[in-house]
């Protein structure tokens, strides 16, 4: 199996395996007990956090460990508007493309009284600084944008949008579960307020993440109870995760620059491939993009019976569609950046790994041809097309 | 466990009656690009007996695999049969959708109705 669904989730590390499987076995003391015992385990936390916030150019105590990067968006946003609240603003921006994770989180502050911006991200999936300095009010509790989006990989200017960010005194929160080891991060030299990050996206383990709060902002609990991680997050926690995604954050941060050189080279001749099939568009802009994702729209053709059959061929891929998600709408994403329904309907997101060959890609080029090719012969909507009666958009 | 039953994958994988009629009798069209599913068939019939069907689709598995489906339940049957055709019982010759798949079942079922309906008000003319 060619595995191409890496924004989805990812293999673990064995260096990650191994140190989560010997804390299970040797330190399965709770870091809260005062004995001997527990505070080994308690210093596996600590030394996480060390190694957590040295990556990201943080200090320990600005890192709080969570269940992923949906509970740290959550965490983060809440927090905020509560800040915000206090201060007696009310105005959130962010973009309409965000994670679910972060929508929901505003759809939700919506009807609790806050005003909700959600900018444009244009054709390109990219935000533009000037529009979130144009969006900015003095009734401005929070900006949040995401560092690279999980669709279409578009990595956004977040050192710019911080810095205006700080300018007109506003916070600043980006969820970079995509971007992280895949794009160097330091909150500082970005001017980040907050962060977000997923353990299971950089080849650590599922339920495991953390949110960077830069010391000062006054976080609020989404769990009440004991007093772990600063009072501001209940739960004993989740010793053999947390520092088992350290191990992986590390591991992968270390060799970022290796590993994107490498991708990039794999990427572009996939969408170089790609591009060989008629009526096709790459979604996000060409190079301001992960060094992982690949992601483009078929003209008539359907994504879940495209991703149905690279199944049938060995290939584990993603798809925007509506099939595949459950709604009748496709990808609010793809909408966002413009693509029409009908086109929208017929995505392919290819997320590599950075175990991929060359072989693999080119495999993947002729698998996609040939099942795009096979769609369209019996596509209604394609004979339109051909013939004429409808004029195509890609 | 797969998304789909291994009926749906079988007429997905390898979906009967693919193309298209040329001097068709009937031929209906249902489903739009919105909403992710068009299904479009053709119905050759003959003394009020329909003799060959062929589809067309641009959908999900169970859009394509409830169209291969249906033509197959269809075809030889008389029209008057084939007008009771219902998308509960293309499911169940499928051994079952998931829930949030039905719609795209109800599309095959339509899309007959449809081409049938397109035949009788020819025959009318
Ligand atoms: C951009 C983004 N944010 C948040 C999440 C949620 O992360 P988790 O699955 O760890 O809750 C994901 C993963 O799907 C993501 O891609
Ligand atoms: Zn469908």
């Amino acid at each position: 199996m060619i595995y191409a669904d890496n924004a989805a989730t990812t293999k673990m590390s064995q260096a990650a395996i191994d140190k989560m499987v010997s804390l299970m076995k040797d330190t399965y003391g709770n870091p809260s007990s005062l004995y001997r015992f527990g505070q080994k385990a308690k210093e596996e936390l600590e030394l996480a956090r060390e190694t957590v916030a040295s990556v990201i150019g943080a200090e320990p105590r600005e890192i709080l460990f969570t269940s992923g990067g949906s509970e740290a968006d959550n965490q983060a946003i809440r927090s905020a508007a509560i800040l915000g609240k206090a201060k007696g603003k009310t105005h959130i921006v962010s973009t309409k493309f965000e994670h679910h994770a972060v929508l929901h989180t505003l759809d939700k502050l919506e009807k609790e009284g806050f005003e909700i911006t959600l900018l444009d991200v244009h054709e390109d999936g990219l935000v533009r600084p000037e529009e979130v300095a144009a969006a900015i009010t003095d009734n401005t509790a929070l900006v949040t944008i995401m560092y690279a989006n999980n669709e279409i990989g578009t990595i956004q200017p977040i050192a710019e949008i911080g810095r205006i960010c700080h300018e007109k005194g506003v916070l600043f929160h980006t969820d970079a579960v995509q971007a992280i080891t895949h794009v160097p991060i330091n909150v500082v030299e970005q001017n980040i307020d907050m962060l977000s990050a997923s353990g299971h996206k950089f080849h650590g383990p599922k339920g495991t993440g953390f949110l960077y709060a830069k010391k000062g902002i006054k976080l609020s609990n989404l769990i009440e109870g004991g007093a772990q991680e600063r009072g501001k997050r209940a739960g004993t926690e989740n010793v053999p995760g947390i520092a088992a995604m350290a191990v992986a954050l590390k591991e992968a941060s270390d060799k970022l620059d290796e590993t994107a050189k490498y991708l990039i080279e794999k990427r572009d001749r996939l969408i170089e491939g790609l591009y060989e099939i008629e009526h096709s568009a790459l979604n996000g802009d060409r190079t301001k993009r992960l060094p992982s994702n690949v992601n483009f729209c078929f003209e008539g053709i359907e994504g879940e019976s495209l991703l149905l059959l690279l199944d049938e061929k060995g290939i584990a891929a993603s798809s925007g569609s509506a099939c595949t998600s459950g709604s009748l709408d496709p990808s609010h994403v793809l909408l966002a950046i413009g693509r029409v329904h009908d086109v929208a309907h017929g995505s392919l997101r290819l997320s590599l790994g950075e175990d991929v060959t060359d072989e693999d890609i080119d495999y993947m080029i002729s698998a996609v041809k040939e099942v795009v090719t096979y769609l369209r012969s019996f596509s209604p909507i394609w004979r339109d097309l051909v013939a004429g009666k409808k004029q195509f958009i890609l | 466990m797969a998304l789909y039953s291994e009926k749906v994958m079988d007429h997905f994988l390898h979906p009967r009656n693919v193309g298209v009629i040329e001097d068709a009798d009937g031929v209906g069209e249902v489903g739009n690009a919105k909403c992710g599913d068009i299904m479009k068939i053709y119905l050759k019939i003959d003394n009020e007996i329909i003799t060959d069907v062929k589809f067309e689709t641009f959908g999900c598995g169970s859009a394509i695999a409830s169209s291969s489906m249906a033509t197959e339940m269809i075809k030889g049957k008389p029209v008057t049969e084939a007008l009771e055709l219902t998308n509960k019982a293309v499911a169940e010759a499928l051994d079952g959708l998931p829930a949030h798949k039905m719609h795209c079942s109800v599309l095959a079922e339509e899309a007959i109705k449809n081409a049938l309906e397109d035949y009788q008000s020819k025959q009318k003319k």
